[in-house]
């Protein structure tokens, strides 16, 4: 019979035969008919006016069939990318959006961005006819660092934004605030730089699209992590193509970390050119083109300051962030520094004043958009490194300070806008501490000096808000778009069930996540669900992943919709027993009359929904096939404790990240080994940002200078260690899973953990991420100067 | 990458008489950095002469003196050859810390140090072990060999064979890497032998050089101590985006240090 046990079990994951076995059909595997390929001519300046652009060589160049610039796309009327969030500025006014165009108009404004595209039967051939397309530039000077846009005499990327600011944005009581500091005990102040970040999927971007003329439709595949949001942005905005002739198909994706949710220039500019050339026209990213145009992520430059009272209660919080949008507002950049930014500064406290003012700023760089944690990283490095320094000025232990500060009684409003549903801090702090061993750790600091290193210990409490929601308020923030899920459980005739989600799996698990719930709500073995994703011609519609949302929203929906069908079931299974429907009770996979021992297996009730003989067709319709769209009522709230141990070598500066525990809260959890996956690989994309990743563009060409592997330092195994992890468990109260959401968490809280931990073991207040072996080496010399002097 | 005329040679002979046939032709071995750049179109060699299936310039054979090393060997098959872990252990060690597996199956001794990358590995080994660079025209001493950033003696024509490494008393490789890379940003090669005293330095530099001041000291007393008071000047050193000058300069002392004790086996 049924599994009746899926719900927190690790179950061996579905996917993965494909996956390792080489049977993933990624889009680049993708090969139609006729297909041609695309090359993108980019920009090699930062900024610059585009004088004149001449294809006659490139066009008679071998292979090449077309080639397109902005201008031929200006006469086709394609509209601009559109950004999906109006963020409205203190001024009461719109924030700038500055016109996108897919292909460059008169203008550049970072190295990389789009010129034109040579279109040929060979990618070498469209690449070779890329070389031959002459540009003529006019450099312009550049402006790259996010602190320097507003300076005066700046060079304005855009002119409806001269001082090249987007939006300037506050949340908060910014009075009240103020009067709280002025009245403080103890005021803890920091400056910070949130490092810019690459993000770097294995899979780099691609597109493949066809034009049908014979039924004047297309059909786009593309690596993306919300195929449909995709397509009506597209169809709705730049192209003007009736949404339902074009189908959008994201089939295996190779990780996204939020850099594949945009709608990008070059999946619009092969969806145009495959209808002017009625041929396909793919495009696959090298990986220096990633590293060029893939939208990054963070990018902050913040001051922040937390006032306490002789207690080390918090009293208040004041924050100033300039946040980088780069050279344009790519989909969702700008929501990202304001509203899944300053509403999480309250953390795990009742800090109860709070204000957040956000400046955004256009720089001659790719643009800056979601990546993985997508301001909430931010925020949480912001308000645990702010507790951290606060409790080692106070004389204060870490702990202690922040139990002092726990949120404990729910629901609880925060000052910056959250209703936090469930938590329980205490209890992920104190198993932290315990997993790490804290009362072992001066033992440890002492031997690790005795072989001259440096060993230091740090926490961060975080909280994040997965599953953005609900759309009414989303929308009444600025959202463009609403922030609901759909899902379809269809059940076949024999009772095997295909299940299509408007989530997409791009490395998650879903198939084998959602299957364990599916299979354990209907009592079915899990080889008898399949879940599809990832297609608008065969889901019926999704708003995709990104921000923690699949199993709280999507997963909800597909709930939702197995409810609807053991409903139907009901009313069938009683036809059937010739009982009353209220008496039909279902469980295990079996419809039971109650109080009898009456029953029929679920496939038999699917057999008669599509076999309706014995079947009341009066008042029931035949099949068992049910859709549900789901809009949550608040964001799910994940949180947790990590503590990390590190060992620098005063000699050199490197740092060892000698233990790193974590233990998180995600309600509800359906497979703990795909979680323990999920924190993994957070974790090490946040300890890679702390010590690792640090992109650079140069300050006088605005040239990208970690354009590479080679110079940018993607965390590797060996840079990590093994993870002590756990979890506890407070169910979410407005999910009928009682879950949260895995997907960000170990990104959010490691940055702070280890520069905690670090500053914890040089003894310095602060040091900028990534923390370089030079950068440490260098805080170590000054402290030794310091304490010669 | 463009099209280009590949060129399987089956003799060193054969590899010489296409590179005469051929202008502008390139010498294919493990083409760890020549196929990369060639990849980002920023090398266009209009022909490749591939090295890979000459057998007479692969094998690694020890007496009690020498270990010779023919240039097509892997650096994997280095890091795990028997004969150089007896002969010469931090020969082996240094191998297996070059880049990452991958490279090490495929990039070679010979190709390493004909390519002269001032962060490359083997450049410190030739040099601190005061190997002899064998070619198909002559003997080249290691001092004589590396010539500045990419640069080397080798002629037009030239062809590295194999090279000989005389077996020193202890010798040891310390390497700070570029964790991005897994280049050096500094290692340094100590070795004692029949002629003294080696120390030399890769990453440091536009390319490997020896440290006499170390030598000498360590000359007069091979200890950790002899060397943890000697700064090379940072004046002259590389400076990027991982390192400044000053911090290479510091590191050439701290990592000569560690080659020297790990050489005694501390």
């Amino acid at each position: 019979m049924g599994d009746m046990n899926l719900i927190g079990t690790s179950v061996k994951r579905k996917e993965d035969y494909r996956f390792l076995t080489g049977g993933g059909t990624y889009t680049d595997d993708v090969q139609l008919d006729r297909q041609t390929y695309a090359y993108f001519v980019r920009s090699p300046h930062a900024h610059a006016t585009v004088k004149r652009i001449d294809k006659d060589k490139a066009l008679k160049a071998p292979g090449v069939i077309a080639v397109f610039t902005g201008e031929d796309l200006a006469t086709a009327k394609v509209a601009g990318l559109p950004c999906g969030w109006l963020i409205t500025d203190v001024n009461g006014q719109p924030m700038k959006e500055p016109a996108h165009p897919p292909l460059a108009q008169g203008k550049v404004r970072y190295v990389g961005d789009h010129v034109a595209v040579v279109i040929a039967d060979s990618y070498l051939q469209a690449k070779d006819g890329g070389e031959l397309v002459e540009v003529d530039y006019d450099v312009l000077p550049a402006v790259v660092n996010v602190g320097e846009a507003r300076k005066k005499g700046a060079p304005g990327l855009h002119e409806i934004a001269p001082d090249n600011t987007c939006y300037v944005w506050a949340l908060g009581d910014k009075a009240a605030v103020d009067k709280a500091f002025a009245s403080a005990h103890h005021v803890t102040q920091l400056d910070f730089v949130n490092n810019r970040l690459i993000p770097n999927a294995v899979e780099p971007r691609a597109a493949l699209a066809s034009y049908n003329r014979a039924e004047d439709s297309y059909t786009l595949y593309v690596a993306s992590q919300n195929p449909h949001v995709e397509r009506l942005l597209m169809t709705a905005f730049v192209l003007g193509l009736p949404e339902h002739k074009v189908r959008v198909i994201a089939p295996d994706v190779g990780g996204g970390f939020g850099s594949k949710i945009y709608l990008y220039a070059e999946d619009v500019v092969v969806t145009w050119a495959s209808r002017q050339i009625n041929r396909p026209v793919k495009w696959t990213a090298e990986r220096s083109e990633s590293f060029l145009s893939d939208a990054h992520g963070r990018d902050h430059l913040t001051h922040a300051e937390l006032a306490l009272d002789q207690d080390g209660k918090f009293v208040a919080m004041r924050v100033q962030t300039t946040a980088a949008m780069g050279a344009y507002l790519s989909t969702f950049a700008s929501c990202i520094p304001t509203i899944l930014y300053a509403t999480l500064l309250a953390g795990q406290y009742t800090t109860p004043l709070i204000y957040c003012e956000v400046t955004a700023v256009f720089t001659n760089t790719a643009p800056v958009d979601a990546y993985r944690g997508a301001g909430r990283p931010e925020a949480t490095y912001v308000v645990e490194r702010l507790v951290e320094t606060a409790a080692r000025e106070m004389k204060l232990d870490p702990a202690e300070i922040r139990r002092r500060n726990f949120i404990r009684e729910f629901p609880y409003q925060t000052p910056v806008a959250l209703l936090y549903d469930t938590g329980n801090y205490e209890a992920t702090l104190g198993e932290a501490m315990k997993l790490a061993d804290v009362a072992g750790f001066p033992a440890r600091k002492q031997e690790a000096a005795a072989r001259g290193k440096l060993r230091g210990l740090g926490y961060a409490a975080y909280i994040e808000a997965c599953g953005i929601a609900p759309s009414n308020v989303a929308g009444s923030l600025g959202a463009r778009a609403g922030l609901f899920e759909a899902g379809e459980v269809r059940v076949h005739p024999t009772g095997k069930v295909t299940v299509f989600t408007g989530s997409h799996s791009h490395g998650q698990g879903h198939e084998t996540t959602f299957a364990q719930v599916v299979a354990s709500r209907l009592g079915i073995a899990l080889d008898d669900v399949d879940i599809v994703h990832g297609d608008t011609g065969r889901v019926l519609f999704g708003m995709g992943t990104y921000g923690s949302r699949s199993i709280a929203v999507g997963g909800t929906a597909i709930v939702k919709a197995v409810d609807k069908v053991i409903a139907k079931g009901k009313k069938i299974a009683a036809h059937l027993m010739e009982a009353a429907e209220a008496d039909v009770e279902f469980a295990d996979g079996v419809f039971k009359v109650a109080g009898t021992d009456k029953e029929i297996p679920f496939a038999q009730v699917a057999l008669t929904a599509y076999v309706p003989h014995n079947y009341p067709l009066g008042k029931l319709e035949p099949g068992l096939n049910e859709n549900a769209f789901y809009d949550p009522t608040n964001f799910t709230f994940p949180a947790g404790t990590y503590v990390c141990e590190v060992e620098v070598d005063p000699d050199t500066g490197r740092t060892e990240i000698v233990s790193f525990t974590a233990v998180d809260d995600f309600g509800k959890i359906i497979n703990p080994m795909i979680v323990a996956g999920q924190v993994h690989g957070g974790l090490t994309q946040g300890i890679g940002q702390a010590l690792l990743e640090g992109c650079r563009y140069d300050k006088d060409s605005g040239q990208l200078v970690t354009g590479s592997m080679l110079d940018y330092c993607m965390p590797r195994a060996d840079d990590v260690p093994s993870f002590k992890l756990d979890t506890k468990e407070t169910p979410c109260t407005h999910n009928p899973l009682g879950v949260k959401g895995c997907g960000e968490a170990g990104a959010i809280g490691a940055p702070a953990a280890v520069m905690n931990a670090l500053t914890d073991a040089l003894g310095v207040r602060d040091l900028e991420m990534p923390a370089t072996p030079e950068r440490v080496w260098r805080a170590l010399q000054q402290t030794k100067m310091r304490k010669a002097a | 990458m463009y099209q280009f005329n590949y060129h399987k040679a089956s003799s060193v002979a054969d590899a010489v008489a296409l590179l005469a046939r051929n202008s502008d032709a390139k010498l294919l071995a493990g083409g760890q950095t020549l196929i990369a750049a060639m990849k980002l179109r920023l090398a266009a060699p209009p022909d490749l002469v591939d090295l890979g299936a000459i057998a007479e310039l692969r094998g690694i054979k020890a007496d009690a003196t020498t270990l010779s090393i023919g240039a097509m060997t892997s650096h994997a098959e280095v890091a795990a050859s028997k004969v150089v872990t007896q002969s010469i252990p931090a020969l082996a060690a240094l191998a297996a810390s070059i880049g990452d597996r991958m490279v090490r199956n495929m990039g070679t001794i010979g190709g390493s140090i004909a390519n002269n990358d001032p962060a490359a590995d083997y450049p410190a080994g030739v040099l601190g072990l005061g190997a002899t660079v064998n070619t198909n025209k002559r003997k080249i001493a290691a001092d004589q060999f590396f010539k500045g950033m990419y640069e080397t003696a080798l002629e037009p024509g030239e062809i590295i064979t194999s090279i000989s490494f005389p077996v020193p008393k202890r010798a040891a490789y310390a390497k700070f890497k570029n964790q991005a890379s897994r280049y050096a940003i500094v290692g340094v090669l100590v070795s004692e032998g029949g002629s003294g005293v080696r120390v030399a330095v890769t990453g440091a530099g536009p390319s490997a050089f020896r440290v006499p001041e170390m030598e000498k000291a360590l000359n007069a007393k091979f200890s950790p101590e002899s060397v943890a008071g000697i700064k090379v000047a940072a004046n002259g050193l590389n400076s990027d985006l991982h390192a400044s000058s000053e911090y290479r300069a510091h590191l050439v002392t701290i990592m000569a240090k560690r080659a020297v004790q790990a050489a005694l086996g501390k």
